[in-house]
C-alpha cells in the first residue's frame, strides 16, 4: 500500500506556505464568534453556582418582562425519554432535576443584544436546595461519599462499590506475584494528577437557527460538524439531516471540541424565538467551568526489575474521575502507560468514577499522560536505585514490531527503538548540567485512530483541483492533504485547494480526533485522486482511440503506457480539464471508508531543568521531542504538533490545575489564575522527526497530534528528581509544592 | 463458518464463565460480536456500548463486515478514539 517505490518525493516532505496563513495573519479567517446573521439574537446561559443542588424552581418572569428578550429555555423545553449517551448529552447541556457541578447550565435566554441577554440571565431566579458534593476521585469512591447518580454503573462494576464507580477495567497476563518474587528490586508508589483544561484560545461559539419545522442551520467552532449535527439532533429530538452544520476556522480544540455544550441551547432558543438565529459565545470563565477538562487521576504502580534493568512484572490500579458523567479515559491511561515496554507479567485494574465536576472531554491522547506519569516516574526511580542509565533501561525493555502489548494484541509496524536511537544521538544529551539542574527522560505512546471518512475531489476547468474533506483543520491537515493530492497528480501544490465541507456536502465524517485527519482524510483523498486519474486516463484513451489500460498517469499528464500504445503527446490535466465539458462532463473522485492501516506512534522526550531552591520554581533549560511520524508530509506542521504537545504537557506538569473551594466551586476560572505556559516560560523546543513509514498509508503517515503530550509529565518529574533528589508524585509541580517537598527532605 | 478464538479483557471474563479466551463460530467481525452476545448475554450491553477489535496487529473500529479467519488473533478492547 505505501508508496515506498518512490523514495524521493517531489512534494511530500517539503515545507510550502500554509494555505490558511494569509487569512489568519490579516484577520480574514472567520472563527466561531465572527459569524453574524440578519435578525440575529444573542444568547446567554444561567449556570449553577453550586457543585451539587436540587433545582427547586426556575422563574423567568422578570427576564421575559424586559423589552427585547425573545425566548427563555429550561429543561422543560427539551424532549423527555432519552437514554444512555443521548441522555448524558442532554443532561450536560441543561440540568434536569439537579445541577451536578459548578457551572452546569440550568436555563438560557435570547435577546436582541449581548448585554441585554446577560442582564436577562441575571434576572432569571433559580431556587436551589444545596446537596452534599464530592470533588476528589478517592473521596468519591468511599462508601459514604455523596452519590452523584444511582444506576449509572455498568455491568463491569462489582457489587458493593460506591454508585459513583461506574466502570471497571481489568486486563493482564502472567503471574505477577511470581514475577515480583523473581525480581531483584520491587518498588511501589502512588501518584496523583489534577484535572487540566485543553486551554484552546478560542472559546466555544456558535450561531444556531431552527424553525418550528425542525429545519435548521448552525455555524460553529468545532472539531466535528457531523458530531454536532448528530448530538444536537438527539438532544433536541429532531432529524439529523434537517440540520446543516458549517464549521468555522478553529482556534484550538485538542479534543475539547469533539462534543456539544451550548449548541443545542442556541437552537432551542431560536426555535422558541420564531426561528431567529441565536449566537452564543462563551466567556473564558464559562469555558473553564463548564466545558471539558480532562480527568483527574489517583494511581498506584508496583514494578519488578532485575539488576540488569529487565522489567519482570507490573501491577497498577488507576482511579480517574471524569466529572458527573461516565467517560474518564481510564482504559487509555492503562493501555498507553504500559505500552512502551515488555513487562513479563501484567496486572492492570482501572476505575471510571463520577464526581461533582464538569464532564470531562477528550484531551489530546486522553488518559495517556497520566498513565505515563505514574509508570515512567517509578521506572526512573528504580533506575536510580539500581544505578542504571534511564535510556539504556528503556532500550532494554522497549517494544518492537510483533511484540505483544501489555493490553493484549501484538504491535504492527512501530518505531520506538528508532526513536530511542535518535534520542541517544542527540547533542542535548551531551550538555553539561550545573548545580540545581537535572535531566529527565520519558517515553509515550498513542494508538492513533481511523474513523468514518468521506472525501471528494474534483478537477476544475483550468486543471486545478479542489478537495472537500470533513475533518476541520486544527493542525495543518489542509496543507498536508494538498501536498499528497498534488504529489499523486504530479501537479503544483498551489494548484490544489482543500476545503472543509459542511454536513450537506459529504457523507458522515468523524471529527478531527485521534490524530486521524492527515492519516484518514489524507488516505481517502489519495484514493479519491486515484479514481479521478483513472477517469482522466479514460478520457485521453477515448481521444487517442486506444484502450484505457494502455494509458498511464505521470507528472500531471496522461501518457501512452508504452511503445505498443501508440505515439501520442502527453495530455496534461489542464488540457483534460479544459475539454471535459465536451468529453463526458465533470471529472471527480470520491472515497469513503473506515480506513484500515492505522499506525501507532511512539515518542521520547528529554528535558533539562533548573529548580530554584529558594522559591521552588522550575525553569526549563532545554527540551527535546523525538517522535515517529511515519512520514512527515509537511515537516513544519509535524514539528508544530510536537512542540504544541510538549508545551501543553509542560503546563500540566508544572502549573495547571483546577482549584476548588470547600463548596466545590472552581476558584481559578480565568487564564490569570489558571496558568497555561507562556512563550516566555519556554525555551525553543527542539524536535527530531523519526520516519518509520506506516505500511497502511499510501505515503506512510502515522498521525502525530497526540503522542507529544504524553511524555512531558514524567520527563519533567524525572528532571526535577535529578535536580533536587525529591520525587514529586502529585502534579502539578507548582513552586509552592516543590518548595514544601524541598523543605521536607 | 470457522471457529474463531476471541480474547476478552479480564473485566469481561465474568460474563463468559471466567474464560480468558472463548470460541465463537463466525466469519466477520459483526457475526463474531453477535455470536458472543448470543453465547454470553452479559456481554451484550458492553459490546453494544462500543468496542474496538484487534485483529492480529491492527486495531479496528467499526467494519462489521470485515472478514475473520480461524488463524486470526482476535482481542476485544475498549473502544478507541482520541482527542
Amino acid at each position: 500500500m505505501a508508496k515506498d517505490e518512490y523514495r524521493e518525493f517531489r512534494l511530500v516532505g517539503t515545507r510550502p506556505d500554509r494555505p490558511d496563513g494569509l487569512d489568519k495573519v490579516t484577520g480574514r479567517a472567520r472563527y466561531g464568534a465572527d459569524m453574524t446573521a440578519p435578525g440575529m439574537l444573542w444568547g446567554a446561559v444561567v449556570r449553577s453556582p453550586h457543585a451539587h443542588a436540587r433545582i427547586v424552581k426556575i422563574d423567568a418572569t422578570k427576564a421575559l418582562a424586559l423589552d427585547g428578550v425573545k425566548s427563555v429555555v429550561t429543561r422543560a423545553d427539551f424532549p423527555e425519554g432519552l437514554t444512555g449517551e443521548d441522555w448524558n448529552l442532554q443532561e450536560n447541556t441543561i440540568a434536569g432535576e439537579r445541577a451536578l457541578y459548578d457551572g452546569h447550565a440550568v436555563a438560557a435566554v435570547a435577546a436582541t443584544s449581548r448585554f441585554l441577554a446577560e442582564e436577562a440571565a441575571r434576572l432569571i431566579e433559580v431556587e436551589y436546595e444545596v446537596l452534599p458534593h464530592v470533588i476528589d476521585v478517592d473521596e468519591a469512591m468511599k462508601p459514604n461519599a455523596p452519590v452523584i447518580r444511582e444506576g449509572v454503573s455498568d455491568a463491569t462494576v462489582p457489587e458493593g462499590m460506591s454508585p459513583n464507580v461506574v466502570r471497571k477495567i481489568e486486563f493482564g497476563n502472567g503471574d505477577v506475584d511470581a514475577a515480583f518474587a523473581a525480581a531483584d528490586l520491587v518498588m511501589e508508589k502512588s501518584f496523583k494528577t489534577e484535572a487540566t483544561h485543553q486551554g484552546y484560545i478560542e472559546p466555544h461559539a456558535c450561531v444556531g437557527q431552527m424553525g418550528a419545522d425542525g429545519k435548521g442551520e448552525m455555524w460553529v467552532c468545532t472539531q466535528g460538524q457531523w458530531y454536532i449535527r448528530k448530538m444536537c439532533s438527539a438532544v433536541l429530538g429532531t432529524e439529523a439531516s434537517q440540520l446543516r452544520v458549517t464549521p468555522s476556522e478553529i482556534g484550538g480544540g485538542f479534543g475539547g471540541k469533539t462534543t456539544i455544550f451550548m449548541e443545542p441551547l442556541a437552537l432551542a432558543l431560536s426555535r422558541k424565538a420564531g426561528g431567529k438565529p441565536v449566537k452564543i459565545v462563551m466567556s473564558r470563565s464559562e469555558v473553564l467551568r463548564a466545558t471539558g477538562p480532562t480527568a483527574s487521576a489517583s494511581m498506584d504502580v508496583k514494578l519488578g526489575m532485575k539488576k540488569d534493568g529487565t522489567l519482570s512484572g507490573v501491577k497498577v490500579e488507576f482511579r480517574m474521575q471524569g466529572g458527573a458523567f461516565p467517560g474518564a479515559p481510564t482504559e487509555f491511561a492503562l493501555y498507553c502507560g504500559l505500552a512502551p515496554y515488555t513487562f513479563g507479567a501484567v496486572e492492570a485494574v482501572g476505575y471510571d468514577v463520577i464526581a461533582n465536576r464538569p464532564r470531562c472531554a477528550a484531551y489530546r491522547a486522553p488518559g495517556a499522560p497520566m498513565g505515563s506519569f505514574a509508570v515512567e516516574s517509578l521506572l526512573d526511580e528504580m533506575c536510580i536505585e539500581l544505578g542504571l542509565d534511564a535510556l539504556d533501561v528503556r532500550f532494554k525493555n522497549a517494544v518492537v514490531t510483533g511484540d505483544r502489548a501489555a493490553y493484549g494484541p501484538k504491535f504492527g509496524s512501530i518505531g520506538f527503538v528508532e526513536t530511542l536511537e535518535a534520542v541517544k544521538n542527540h547533542p542535548n544529551l551531551l550538555a553539561e548540567l550545573g548545580p540545581n539542574q537535572g535531566r529527565g527522560i520519558a517515553a509515550g505512546y498513542w494508538f492513533n485512530h481511523n474513523g468514518e471518512t468521506s472525501v471528494s475531489m474534483a478537477i476544475s476547468e483550468d486543471g486545478t483541483v479542489q478537495v472537500s474533506v470533513g475533518t476541520p483543520d486544527i493542525g495543518g491537515s489542509r496543507a498536508s492533504i494538498a501536498l499528497m493530492v498534488a504529489e499523486t497528480l504530479g501537479i503544483a501544490y498551489e494548484d490544489v485547494r482543500v476545503n472543509i465541507a459542511e454536513t450537506g456536502s459529504l457523507g458522515v465524517n468523524e471529527p478531527t480526533h485521534g490524530s486521524r485527519a492527515t492519516f484518514a482524510s489524507g488516505k481517502a483523498a489519495v484514493l479519491a485522486t486515484e479514481a479521478a486519474i483513472k477517469e482522466m486516463c479514460k478520457r485521453a484513451a477515448n481521444e487517442w482511440g486506444i484502450e484505457p489500460e494502455a494509458v498511464e498517469w505521470k507528472d500531471g499528464a496522461a501518457r501512452p503506457a508504452g511503445p505498443n500504445a501508440g505515439q501520442f503527446p502527453p495530455m496534461t490535466i489542464k488540457e483534460i480539464g479544459a475539454a471535459m465539458g465536451s468529453t463526458g462532463g465533470p471529472i471527480s473522485g470520491h472515497h469513503e471508508s473506515l480506513p484500515d492501516g492505522v499506525g501507532a506512534s511512539f515518542g521520547a522526550h528529554v528535558v533539562d531543568v533548573e529548580v530554584d531552591p529558594e522559591t521552588g520554581r522550575t525553569t526549563i533549560l532545554r527540551y527535546l521531542v523525538v517522535q515517529d511520524a511515519g512520514r512527515a508530509i509537511h515537516p513544519s506542521y509535524v514539528e508544530g504538533q510536537y512542540q504544541g504537545g510538549a508545551a501543553q504537557g509542560i503546563g500540566w506538569a508544572l502549573n495547571e490545575e483546577y482549584v476548588y473551594d470547600d463548596k466545590g466551586r472552581l476558584q481559578n476560572s480565568v487564564f490569570l489564575d489558571y496558568r497555561v505556559p507562556l512563550a516566555s516560560d519556554l525555551p525553543m523546543i527542539d524536535t527530531v522527526i523519526v520516519e518509520v513509514p506506516n505500511p497502511g498509508h499510501p505515503y506512510g503517515v502515522r498521525g502525530v497530534g497526540e503522542t507529544g503530550i504524553t511524555p512531558p509529565l514524567p520527563a519533567l518529574a524525572n528532571a526535577v528528581r535529578a535536580a533536587t533528589g525529591v520525587r514529586m508524585t502529585h502534579l502539578p509541580m507548582s513552586p509552592s509544592k516543590v518548595l514544601a517537598a524541598l523543605k521536607a527532605r | 463458518m470457522g471457529i474463531l478464538k476471541v480474547h476478552l479483557w479480564s473485566g469481561l471474563r465474568r460474563f463468559a464463565e471466567g474464560a480468558e479466551q472463548v470460541e465463537v463460530e463466525a466469519t466477520t467481525i459483526g457475526t463474531m460480536l453477535d455470536g458472543l452476545k448470543a453465547a454470553y448475554p452479559g456481554l451484550a450491553p458492553i459490546i453494544d456500548a462500543g468496542v474496538s477489535v484487534a485483529i492480529d496487529d491492527e486495531i479496528v473500529n467499526g467494519s462489521r463486515h470485515r472478514a475473520l479467519a480461524p488463524e486470526n488473533e482476535i482481542f476485544i478492547l475498549q473502544k478507541i478514539k482520541g482527542g
